[in-house]
């Protein structure tokens, strides 16, 4: 694939993203926000997005496997992980994590649970397409090419 | 090496570290000088007061941003405890919430928050703390 091909792809990429919802509009400022002083502010912010999920999902799944649920421990946990979510624009993960949230005020345990199997779900689409997306961005680089906007 | 008299340093207070280097990249993209600390009681020991003591030190903080909800101190704790101070009470503070509460919001302002910003944290709210600045 050419050059003008890989822009072409990422550019195409970028918008399914937003017109399925995986990212909304914060996604952008976060993109704004780069710049030649900071050419990896947006893999950096997400990478941090990445671990700082993966310790929240690891910590829901153990505040729901115990004998008595701590809802209120469950719940500062998904409110964390709401607000990284809208922080970086992650919209699907985000509006998975209110209606967790909806649950542990109900004290809902089946309902808790299937929250947290979608919220794992979705975390792992938007992750696996945000790296798709740098991805596609790395090999626009190295071919020598610059990000189109 | 001429200090710059016009940058001012901001203190943020952020439990959550992507919203830290969030902050960050937003206050320095402004010419801010930027710090950054997870915890109310990590701040205050930046400012000076450790155990309630008040160090008469000019630590050189020219606003204070803080996020509400964290766990341990909140920033509604964190703004009171400042406010007490004798030495630390004019610098302005700032508090961020990504729940719109309008009680909650009240009770900040009434207590002496300069203003009230929800999250996600946008370019166009930290221009709009220029005017807060404090002069030292």
């Amino acid at each position: 694939m050419d050059l003008f091909q890989l822009q072409r792809r990422l550019v195409d990429y970028r918008a399914s993203l937003y017109h399925e919802d995986f990212l909304d509009e914060q996604f952008s400022q976060l993109q704004d926000l780069q710049d030649e002083n900071n050419p990896d502010f947006v893999v950096e912010v997400v990478t941090l997005f990445f671990e700082d999920s993966e310790r929240l999902l690891n910590e829901l799944a153990k505040a729901l496997e115990q004998p008595i649920i701590d809802f209120k421990r469950v719940d500062a946990h998904v409110h964390q992980f709401k607000g990284s979510s809208s922080s970086i624009g992650a919209q699907r993960v985000q509006k998975a994590c209110i209606a967790f949230r909806n649950y542990c005020e109900e004290q809902n345990v089946e309902g808790c649970l299937k929250c947290l199997q979608q919220l794992r779900h979705e975390y792992s689409l938007v992750k696996t397409k945000l790296e798709s997306m740098f991805q596609l961005e790395q090999q626009i680089l190295s071919a020598g090419g610059s990000i189109p906007m | 090496m001429a200090v710059d008299e016009t940058q001012f340093h901001v203190l943020a207070v952020d439990d959550s570290v992507i919203d830290r280097k969030l902050i960050e990249r937003l206050l320095k993209t402004s010419s801010f000088q930027v710090t950054t600390v997870d915890s109310g009681s990590k701040a205050l020991e930046f400012l000076g007061l450790n155990d309630g003591n008040d160090n008469d030190e000019d630590v050189g903080v020219n606003l204070i941003i803080t996020d509400y909800c964290m766990p341990g101190m909140t920033g509604y704790d964190l703004l009171r405890r400042i406010k007490k101070s004798s030495c630390l009470r004019d610098i302005p503070v700032v508090i961020m919430s990504s729940e719109n509460i309008p009680s909650r919001i009240n009770r900040c302002l009434e207590d002496g928050a300069q203003d009230f910003f929800l999250k996600p944290l946008q370019l166009s709210d930290v221009n709009k703390l220029r005017p807060h600045l404090m002069r030292t």
